[in-house]
């Protein structure tokens, strides 16, 4: 092996950590992710704001009949029990976020931790936690969600577990892989060599430098929760049977689906577009990151 | 005259799309049959380009847009892929700088071999085919066995992957071969050895070859003429002896200046600056920036490639001049023998390695304050395990290590403060010991912050350091994708030196940087050296260098300390063999051009 | 030569498949752990309106007075035997109950999987052949779109689409009689494989993409066009050969995928698969269908990715001669 080398070391490095900030803002650039950005305004929007703009109650009683089209008072019609399926659908999207959004970020912080310390320390504690993830990544993503919260119920703190835990391996399997070459990189045995903490090494040194790849694998994580989440619901594990939710909307009204689909399409198609934006926006931001640097500089 | 074999003519390169920045302008040269042609540059020249640009072929990104390559009678740029198809590997090939990864690693390299005939109707049969392979391995001293011939890359050694590739290159009795740095990362015998080779082929089946190389002394001993590039123009061009005894331009001139040499002592300067990058090339003279010869005129116009003597082109208004300079720079004083000080180092049967394997044995010697010892050796002596031992880096070593008296710990995380703070370590790669994503002043400051000073007379000493590393105090706010490799690694020096450290372990702290930089970083840490009154332990296997800056060296192989002199013995009367083929064998420029001149 | 390579391969494969049921080990104690070691399992099964003489006799009957570690041992030590017990919902052995949705899913899964495997090599190889022409920019699209979309969103679009709102011309639910095949209805079949091949095509097909871009773009390849090979020759004999790795474990990952899959998009169709059984199971707390079947999918898993690796280090000779 040798010592020396200039091809590959009197030029920069092909792939050059970017700015995060640098990184977004080339993101933004890209067609497609100003169209999920957009989208995603538009859905989370409805999914924030909406129940404040709807003009019935979820499980307000209107005294009309179930499963009938567009009507005085409702406007895309009446649900499986006669409730007002355009309220309901301003009503759903919040439940959805919310849970979706914790489970990313708790997914994050332990898979970055775990993903972070494996690459640092190697060896046996390496090995070890990547077993670990082995076991849990040996199961598809619902079927563990669906495991988890067979005992212990669809409760609002269990699904965010669950889903988040599905979300761990897959992060800390990234952030492991993206941390490994700068954990080889000489400023961190420099940091080591002056006797710098080991959790300001992680935190400090290799942390900032795998932030690329950790916002796509981000972006990524809250469209699969999004997905898994809603899945759930569709599937009737949620933690509020009556309230309004997307997914719940999508299994109730489906029997009528023939006769009145707007309780089935308005649900449907929110989540389809949340989902296709934040996936857009993943895509941009892995773009922006890795883009930049692929040409060879000219020798 | 014999017809050249390719000639080149105001060829362009520019890169693809957008702003169509030009990279490679206005470079012409012919190769004549059975010559070499050294191609020098050093990073950012388009070296490398202009030699793929003799196979019509460009990388991702860049494409040619002007100027002709003719080999023989046609011409190369107009062909269609079916004809470029036949010219590559069969008319013209190419050698590239890493072997290992131009061979594919899911083929034996029997069939990488065979192929190469196939794909050019070579040969009448199968047979022949068989005994071509055969003869190409002798011819490149490897055995030619079937079985050998079985093998995948990845079990030979570099040394053996290139000769491979050379092999491969020389199968169909090309008429040229581009060969680009194909003896980057090889030990110097391998080096030798390479070369030689190269040198044999060529002249047996008078193959026109274009060498391209950062390294001067190896095309001082390899080629016939050179042409000399800067930021993507020729700037001069000549015979091997007339270009490195008058160099008519102001570049070269400087450029032979930076090389260290073997015998006799020049002084090692540097050229201060950096070569600009393509879409950053000013107006008038490249060069211009850093030139010590400049004059307004330079500046205005771009000066034209212009004859000085026979067969030496220059392009320079001021080339008389500068070719009557060569001897201006003096014979240097020879490093000082220090008055014998106290051991600020000591090494006792040290044994060092790694969890599977020992590579360094039974290491003795001592180290006086404000003394530089070199440690020289080739890849795999040891000299990097070593070091990285003495600073804490690798904890896998026993025996014996003293500082001040003061036994060390293994591991760096387990040694006190203070020890941390005497011993400070410079790494090999700049663009690896930087982090990317902390400031220049943040970088510098950090050991500061760890070993209790902070706030502003923190600042002051980041100031102060950057000073002492000849660069501008608005640095402090730049990141290190903004600064050159040379810069970044006067960064890394400033950072080790800012705790006032006793002991510098310098790890071929010059290694990846070009020549031109190289002078200037050993002058740079020369004078740190004397002005601070540091301990240096120097790694490098770049034996020439050592006399710039050490006063002893020790020099390494297979993990053992074989010789351990002051520099100028070791170097003008060594005692062991090692030491003695490993000078014979390092390309000299001084050797390769009283060689040619007696012949 | 091939004789002292043969050897090494051996103990490098039993060395993965020992790692795969030390895998399979720790995944049934998570699966024990999650559905009977937590909370009252016996509550959850007969509800909150539950007496207590009820929950103390369903206790009885499921053992779950006994430590912990004997309820493992028991369950597990029936699944090795092939004895998965009782489901509470039916009354009737797991086994017999789970045989023909075993059938139905597999079949499922391998016609979903003969489509989208190839599919997704070819979409994804010649992206990348193809590289920022009209082709490659329009999948790049397409797939980003799919691959972010759920899969029961995929499939219940699909049944509005074709089924029940836009047309009518597929039905929206497969039935599949007991005792006949899925291979009888195979018009209902159309939906479900169309959602499952699009649920997970798109995905795979980027990986695929990616994969081979990093084989096209590398030096050899490179070096074999300096060398004057024809296109042809570069790409079957130098990329392709590199890039069998990466599509062993593209088509592994399709088959898991799949199998995760399923869960979902059964229930969409009412397909009678494990998948729907699995939600069914869960829906009524029915404790040893649902571990069946999570060691069933986890099995498929982990065999999958173990054939991958396997596969991948075959088709290696670096990896291979290292052994």
């Amino acid at each position: 092996m040798s010592v020396y080398n200039p091809l590959v070391t009197n030029e920069p490095p092909l792939v050059q950590p970017k700015k995060p900030s640098g990184v977004l803002r080339n993101a933004l650039t890209l067609g497609r992710t100003r169209v999920g950005v957009a989208l995603l305004i538009l859905i989370a929007g409805i999914a924030v704001l909406g129940p404040l703009f709807a003009p019935h109650g979820p499980q307000e009683y209107l005294g009309l009949l179930p499963n009938k089209g567009p009507a005085p008072g409702a406007l895309f019609g009446t649900d499986h029990i006669g409730q007002d399926v355009w309220s309901r659908f301003l009503d759903g999207g919040r439940e959805i976020l919310l849970l979706a959004a914790a489970a990313t970020v708790l997914g994050l912080a332990i898979g970055i931790a775990i993903g972070l310390f494996a690459a640092y320390t190697k060896g046996a504690v390496d090995d070890v936690l990547m077993r670990g993830m082995d076991v849990i990544l040996a199961f598809p993503a619902i079927m563990l969600a669906l495991v988890a919260i067979a005992t212990l119920g669809p409760s609002f703190w269990m699904v965010i577990l669950a889903v988040g835990l599905t979300n761990v391996p897959r992060v800390a399997r990234v952030t492991r892989a993206a941390a490994q070459p700068i954990v080889e990189r000489d400023f961190v045995g420099a940091a080591e060599a002056i006797g710098v903490p080991r959790y300001k090494i992680l935190f400090g040194e290799i942390l900032p430098n795998v932030l690329s790849p950790l916002m796509v694998e981000g972006s990524l994580r809250l469209t699969y929760s999004i997905g898994l989440i809603a899945g759930l619901a569709f599937l009737g594990f949620t933690p509020n049977p009556n309230g309004a939710d997307w997914g719940v909307m999508i299994q109730e009204n489906y029997i009528a689906l023939s006769v009145q689909p707007w309780g089935v399409v308005l649900p449907v198609l929110a989540i389809a577009l949340l989902t296709m934006a934040t996936g857009m926006i993943g895509d941009g931001i892995a773009r922006a990151a890795a883009g930049i640097d692929r040409l060879r500089s000219a020798e | 005259m014999t017809t050249p074999s390719v000639v080149v003519d105001k060829l362009q390169i520019s890169m693809s799309g957008g702003a169509r920045t030009v990279i490679v302008d206005d470079v012409s040269f012919e190769v004549a049959p059975g010559e070499v042609l050294g191609l020098v540059g050093e990073s950012g020249s388009g070296k490398t380009t202009v030699g793929l640009a003799l196979l019509a072929h460009c990388r991702r990104g860049v494409e040619i847009t002007g100027g002709s390559v003719r080999i023989g009678t046609t011409e190369v740029l107009k062909m269609s892929e079916a004809e470029l198809a036949r010219l590559r590997g069969g008319l013209v090939s190419y050698v590239p700088q890493d072997p290992a990864a131009a061979l594919n690693p899911a083929l034996t390299i029997g069939t990488q071999l065979r192929e190469v005939l196939e794909a050019h109707n070579f040969g009448a049969s199968a047979d022949e085919r068989t005994a071509r392979v055969a003869e190409m391995m002798r011819e490149v001293a490897l055995p030619d066995q079937p079985a050998y011939l079985k093998r995948y890359p990845h079990e030979l050694s570099g040394g053996q992957q290139q000769r491979v590739g050379l092999a491969i290159a020389f199968a169909c009795r090309p008429r040229v071969i581009v060969l680009d740095e194909p003896t980057t990362g090889l030990d110097v015998t391998t080096q030798a050895h390479v070369l030689s080779t190269v040198r044999d082929l060529a002249e047996a089946h008078g193959v026109a070859a274009l060498y391209v190389s950062h390294d001067l002394a190896v095309v001082g001993t390899l080629a016939n003429r050179v042409a000399v590039m800067y930021a993507g123009r020729i700037v001069e061009l000549g015979p091997v002896l007339d270009l490195f005894q008058n160099a008519a331009h102001p570049y070269t001139q400087r450029l032979i200046f930076a090389i260290p040499h073997l015998t006799g002592s020049r002084e090692l300067v540097g050229i201060p600056g950096r070569a600009p990058a393509p879409a950053r090339r000013p107006q008038g003279c490249t060069f211009a920036p850093r030139c010590s010869y400049v004059q307004d005129r330079c500046k205005l116009s771009l000066p034209e490639l212009r004859p000085i003597a026979v067969g030496h082109e220059v392009r320079c208004v001021r080339a008389e001049e500068v070719r009557g300079q060569m001897q201006r720079h003096g014979v240097e004083a020879a490093r000082e023998e220090t008055a014998s000080q106290a051991s600020v180092l000591t090494l006792k049967n040290v044994n060092a390695g790694y969890r599977r394997a020992t590579v360094v044995h039974d290491i003795n010697f001592e180290l006086a304050r404000q003394e530089c010892l070199a440690l020289v050796g080739e890849s795999g002596s040891g000299k990097t395990t070593l070091a990285r031992s003495v600073a804490g880096l690798n904890a896998t070593w026993s025996g014996d290590i003293k500082l001040n008296g003061a036994p060390l710990a293994n591991a760096a995380r387990n040694r006190p403060r203070e020890q941390r703070r005497i011993i400070q370590y410079v790494f090999q790669n700049p663009y690896g010991s930087l982090n990317p994503r902390r400031t220049i002043g943040h970088i510098i400051g950090q050991p500061l912050e760890l070993f209790g000073t902070h706030g502003e007379a923190a600042e002051k000493k980041v100031a102060e350091m950057l000073d002492r590393v000849s660069l501008a105090a608005s640095y402090a706010y730049r990141y290190p994708d903004q600064l050159s490799g040379g810069e970044r690694q006067r960064v890394a020096i400033a950072r080790a030196l800012v705790c006032d450290p006793q002991v510098l372990i310098c790890d071929e702290v010059t290694s990846a940087l070009d020549v031109s930089v190289q002078a200037a970083i050993v002058e740079l840490l020369g004078t740190l050296q004397r002005d601070l009154g540091l301990a240096m332990l120097f790694v490098t296997h770049n034996l020439p260098l050592v006399r710039s800056i050490a006063q002893r060296v020790a020099v390494m192989s297979h993990g053992s300390i074989i010789e351990l002199a002051p520099v100028e013995k070791v170097l003008s009367t060594p005692e062991d063999e090692y030491t003695k083929r490993l000078l014979s064998d390092t390309p000299s420029l001084e050797v390769a051009l009283e060689t040619a001149e007696s012949v | 030569m091939s004789a002292p390579a043969v050897s090494p391969i051996w103990g490098f494969i039993a060395r993965r498949v020992l790692l795969g049921f030390v895998v399979l080990f720790l995944v049934s104690i998570v699966v024990f752990l999650a559905t009977q070691g937590m909370g009252d399992p016996a509550r959850a099964i007969l509800g909150r309106t539950a007496t207590p003489e009820s929950l103390a006799a369903l206790r009885q009957q499921l053992h779950l007075n006994q430590p912990l570690i004997v309820q493992y041992i028991t369950w597990a030590g029936g699944l090795l035997h092939g004895d998965a017990g009782m489901s509470l919902a039916a009354q009737e052995p797991v086994s017999t109950l789970i045989k023909d949705k075993v059938v139905n899913s597999a079949f499922l899964v391998l016609i979903a999987g003969g489509i989208s495997i190839p599919l997704s090599i070819a979409i994804g190889s010649y992206a990348a052949l193809r590289r920022d022409k009209p082709f490659d920019v329009a999948m790049s699209l397409i797939t980003l779109v799919f691959a972010a979309l759920p899969e029961f969103v995929v499939g219940v679009l699909l049944v509005v689409l074709f089924a029940t709102t836009v047309l009518h011309v597929l039905p929206a639910v497969t039935i599949i009689p007991p005792g006949a095949g899925p291979w009888d209805d195979p018009a209902g079949l159309v939906l479900p494989t169309l959602t499952l091949v699009l649920a997970v095509t798109p995905y795979v097909a980027r990986i695929m993409r990616a994969s081979m871009i990093e084989v096209l773009e590398s030096d050899y390849v490179e070096m074999a066009r300096l060398k004057g090979l024809p296109e042809r020759v570069v790409i079957t004999r130098h990329a392709l050969p590199n890039a069998l790795g990466p599509t062993f474990q593209v088509i592994a990952l399709n088959l898991a995928y799949l199998a995760g899959g399923i869960i979902v998009v059964e229930y969409v169709f009412n397909y009678g698969g494990i998948g729907s059984a699995l939600r069914d199971a869960v829906y009524n707390h029915d404790i040893p269908v649902i571990q069946a079947l999570a060691m069933l999918i986890a099995g498929l898993y982990v065999a999958l990715n173990l054939l991958a690796d396997v596969a991948t280090i075959l088709v290696t000779p670096k990896l291979r001669t290292r052994l």
